[in-house]
């Protein structure tokens, strides 16, 4: 196997639904939400975006119904979560599960297929030719050619980045979930900013799910997703939801399924290739509970998902009114 | 003393709360309260514990609403359905608990939620710049750039009161704020507090401690169950007096207990560490200390030094890493409760609602714990008896002033003072030679704490061991026969009682040095963060 221009043209191609995904996910994280509903968010996107595409007759109507849908999708777990007060993570898994029993059901109703929808006449996002760079050796052929969704999910990093550290609203946002309390006491409405949270992380994984149906592959099939989802929120746990941080984590798994997919063309079996990512992400997970020992730079939060000594949250909070 | 900033707009009070009453179920928690606040002045509140003075500083703050009552601030009437209101009208707190974002700097806390911008994003550089000038107008010392996370707790109050200054709070409200600081970060928070008053800022002190009252404020407001029993002025009252107001009787508030006559051990440390994890500062270092039969050993220091590890690891409740454990002669380094209690320690921990009691159960099962394996309380079957339980607790109940409809009540609904009672009560009753007690007055009623140390004392002339941990100065004092002193972990001072004034301890209790008492030894490991930094 050789390490060339198409490996990481696969690689930037593969990462890009767990970008945006990892990136919603973050956003969460950093508001005190943990959600892992971005698996069934995201392949609500994939389907509507097919939906979208195939009865609008362009893909950029698959993009917004893919948004849209999935921003829906996640109202359901903002009001769970944050007006009616659900514990979250047993919301989302609640929530992956009506992803793939709907999706599966409304590919039966809607297009009376099983399994799988695709049609030569389904609208794809259509590679974009950077000017310039497409000519450039190696570079050229890795970073040109993507769909526009691909340039998009590079340039959420950098928006998510700025706004987290210097825009009023991530700042908040992250005092949000660091001490909610805190945060009420000031006049910033905890609810809100969960709420706003919330539904960009669906946009982004509507995006998630448009890319992945439209861009890497042109069709909808049941259960498409295949755990990119929870890759995702692995990345955001390795990434300390950081924007940046994220998009490494990201690059990694991008990198690792581009390097089966590759293996599998030199006749690795299909099974071993299909299973690289999720042993990257055993290891990955491993080698970072292993490493998060000390306090470092970690945002605060659920991360590490381990649970605070019960006993030290009492202190804190033992004196009672009188 | 403040009179001469005390120019309000025509003659109204800068505060003025009148005929407040606030019921909950079967109390009334504020009964027809008046209070009056000039502007300028420093003024405390003060009470017992359910005397209502939280209530009425609440129902200012808007956190909650009275049932009657009406609030003026500089003569205008306000009415507020929450504290971003009161904000907004001029009013600040600093609550007992802070609410700041550990992980952002001091800048980023205080400007939170009223951020300077500057094409859109938050101006780091007006922010900072107007911290830096709130800090050096009100000598507040604190690092601008510094993460919250990283102050020590006196500092950390400051950013608090900064982030009333930086949003012009007039008047600041203030909740217990010495209870966590050690004697000189409380004196210096007592500088800060009439910097503010001098600068026209006006200061309301809710506190039990009369001795920052007398030495800070100009006039008092006492409540007691829900109503004003006295209004005075500091320089024309005595602490007696307040106590009095307070209480309803006589309180002998400088009460020492004569020495204990020590004699056999009944505790022996030697070397406990218990580690952090690896890479980091242990927790508790090298600790080796005893406690005879017949005294009271007192461990002062900071919260937060070392002092709950080291009782938890005592008890066995948490593992040590290092380090023997004898009590009463018997090791029982690496023991478990079971086998710990068995050998003669009896435990009255820190924190009464989650460790010391199981709070949704009844009196009667609390004060059964631990006499749950054995007979009488057990058939010889292994079947609990119920009129057995009941007994015993009614023994315990009776012995110990427990106030109590019957012992089938649930334990939390029970107020602080009476649930420590049990739960003290209870251990006493073990008749164990050595006690391990945490902060046994903590939010507990001047009335209750008499009765306490008297038990402890009383405990201790009956020849068993106490080795009492608080972060009352005042506590160690009255009771302790010995002081020891941990900071970070390590035990830096031995007092024998004649020695334990509150100034060395104090010292050593913010990691200074006593001559010759102390070996500090900061080693080369030692952290360098920034706690001794501000502390100086």
């Amino acid at each position: 196997m050789s390490f060339d221009a198409e490996l990481i043209f696969s690689a930037l191609r593969a990462l890009t639904p767990i970008l945006f995904a990892a990136l919603g996910g973050a956003l969460c994280e950093r508001a005190g939400v943990f959600n892992v509903s971005l698996e069934g968010t995201m392949l609500i996107g994939c389907f509507a975006a097919v939906t979208g595409s195939w009865f609008g007759g362009s893909v950029w109507i698959g993009v917004i119904s893919a948004v849209l849908a999935a921003m829906v999708f996640s109202l359901l777990l903002a009001i769970g979560a944050v007006t009616l007060g659900a514990d979250a993570v047993v919301l989302c898994i609640a929530l992956n599960l009506l992803a793939v029993g709907l999706t599966g059901f409304l590919l039966r109703t809607v297009f009376g297929k099983q399994g799988t929808f695709g049609d030569p006449d389904l609208q794809g996002l259509r590679p974009v030719d950077i000017p310039g760079l497409e000519s450039v050796p190696f570079v050229g052929r890795a970073l040109s050619g993507h769909s526009p969704l691909v340039y998009l999910s590079w340039v959420a990093v950098v928006v998510i980045a700025v706004l987290l550290s210097r825009h009023p609203w991530g700042v908040r946002l992250r005092g949000v979930g660091e001490a909610p309390e805190a945060a009420q006491s000031l006049g910033v409405s905890v609810a809100r900013y969960r709420y706003a949270a919330i539904l960009t992380s669906g946009a982004l994984c509507g995006l998630a799910g448009a890319q992945l149906a439209l861009g890497n592959v042109t069709l909808f099939s049941e259960n498409m997703t295949a755990g990119r989802g929870w890759i995702a929120v692995v990345a955001v746990m390795l990434g300390r939801a950081l924007p940046v941080g994220v998009l490494l984590a990201g690059i990694l798994f991008g990198l690792v399924e581009a390097i089966g997919f590759r293996l599998q063309g030199e006749g690795m079996p299909q099974q071993a290739a299909d299973a690289a990512p999720y042993v990257m992400t055993l290891v990955a997970l491993f080698l970072a509970t292993r490493s998060r020992g000390r306090r470092g730079g970690a945002p605060p939060g659920r991360l590490t998902g381990r649970i605070p000594r019960p006993r030290r949250i009492a202190r804190t909070t033992t004196e009672s009114p009188s | 003393m403040n009179d001469q900033h005390a120019a309000a707009p025509g003659d109204f009070a800068e505060v003025e709360m009148r005929g407040i009453v606030r019921r909950f179920p079967g109390v009334l928690a504020n009964d027809r309260v008046d209070l009056r606040v000039e502007t300028g002045e420093i003024h405390a509140v003060m009470g017992e514990n359910g005397a209502g003075k939280s209530t009425l500083m609440s129902i200012l703050y808007g956190l909650q609403r009275p049932d009657a009552g009406r609030i003026l601030l500089r003569g205008a009437e306000h009415s507020f359905g929450s504290p971003v209101q009161a904000i907004a009208a001029g009013l600040g707190m600093v609550h007992q608990g802070f609410k700041l974002f550990p992980s952002l700097t001091v800048t980023e806390n205080v400007v939170y939620g009223d951020e300077p911008t500057r094409r859109g994003l938050v101006d780091r550089a007006a922010a900072r710049a107007r911290v830096a000038e709130l800090v050096e107008t009100h000598g507040l010392r604190v690092p601008p750039d510094a993460r919250v996370a990283d102050l020590p707790v006196g500092v950390q109050q400051r950013v608090e009161i900064l982030k009333l200054l930086y949003r012009d709070a007039r008047v600041l409200i203030l909740d217990e704020p010495t209870a966590v600081l050690t004697p000189a970060e409380a004196d210096r928070l007592l500088e800060v507090i009439r910097g503010l008053a001098r600068s026209g800022r006006t200061v309301l002190l809710v506190t039990h401690k009369l001795g920052e009252v007398m030495a800070v404020a100009d006039r008092v407001t006492v409540l007691r169950d829900g109503r004003v029993t006295a209004r005075l002025a500091t320089a024309e009252t005595t602490p007696a007096e307040i106590a009095l107001a307070m209480t309803g009787r006589r309180i002998d508030l400088d009460r020492t207990h004569p020495a204990g006559v020590p004699a056999a051990d009944v505790l022996e440390v030697r070397g406990l560490t218990v580690s952090a994890g690896r890479g980091a500062k242990p927790l508790v270092e090298d600790v080796s200390l005893t406690v005879r039969a017949g005294e009271i050993v007192g461990v002062a220091g900071v919260a937060g030094n070392g002092q709950s590890e080291l009782v938890e690891a005592l008890a066995g409740l948490r593992p040590a890493t290092e380090g023997r454990v004898l009590v009463a002669g018997r090791d029982v380094s690496g023991a478990s409760v079971q086998r710990r209690r068995a050998a003669g320690l009896a435990y009255v921990p820190e924190d009464r609602a989650t460790v010391g009691a199981a709070r949704d159960a009844s009196l009667a099962d609390n004060l059964a714990m631990g006499f749950h394996r054995t007979a009488p309380l057990v058939t010889r079957g292994g079947f609990l008896r119920r009129s057995a339980i009941r007994e015993h607790a009614t023994r315990v109940i009776e012995r110990f002033g427990v106030k109590a409809a019957s012992p089938a009540v649930t334990i939390g609904t029970l107020s602080g003072g009476n649930q420590q009672k049990a739960i003290l009560g209870r251990e006493i009753t073990h008749d164990a030679p050595l006690l391990l007690v945490e902060q046994p007055t903590r939010g507990v009623d001047i009335g209750s704490i008499e009765n306490i140390h008297a038990r402890l004392v009383e405990y201790r002339d009956a020849g068993h061991g106490v080795l009492l941990v608080s972060a009352e100065l005042s506590e160690i004092l009255a009771l302790a026969d010995r002081v020891l002193v941990m900071y970070e972990g390590r035990v830096v001072a031995e007092l024998p009682r004649a020695e334990a004034d509150p100034h060395r301890i104090g010292l050593a209790m913010a990691g200074g040095t006593i001559e010759a008492t102390v070996d500090p030894d900061p080693g080369p490991d030692s952290d360098p963060a920034p706690t001794t930094a501000h502390l100086a």
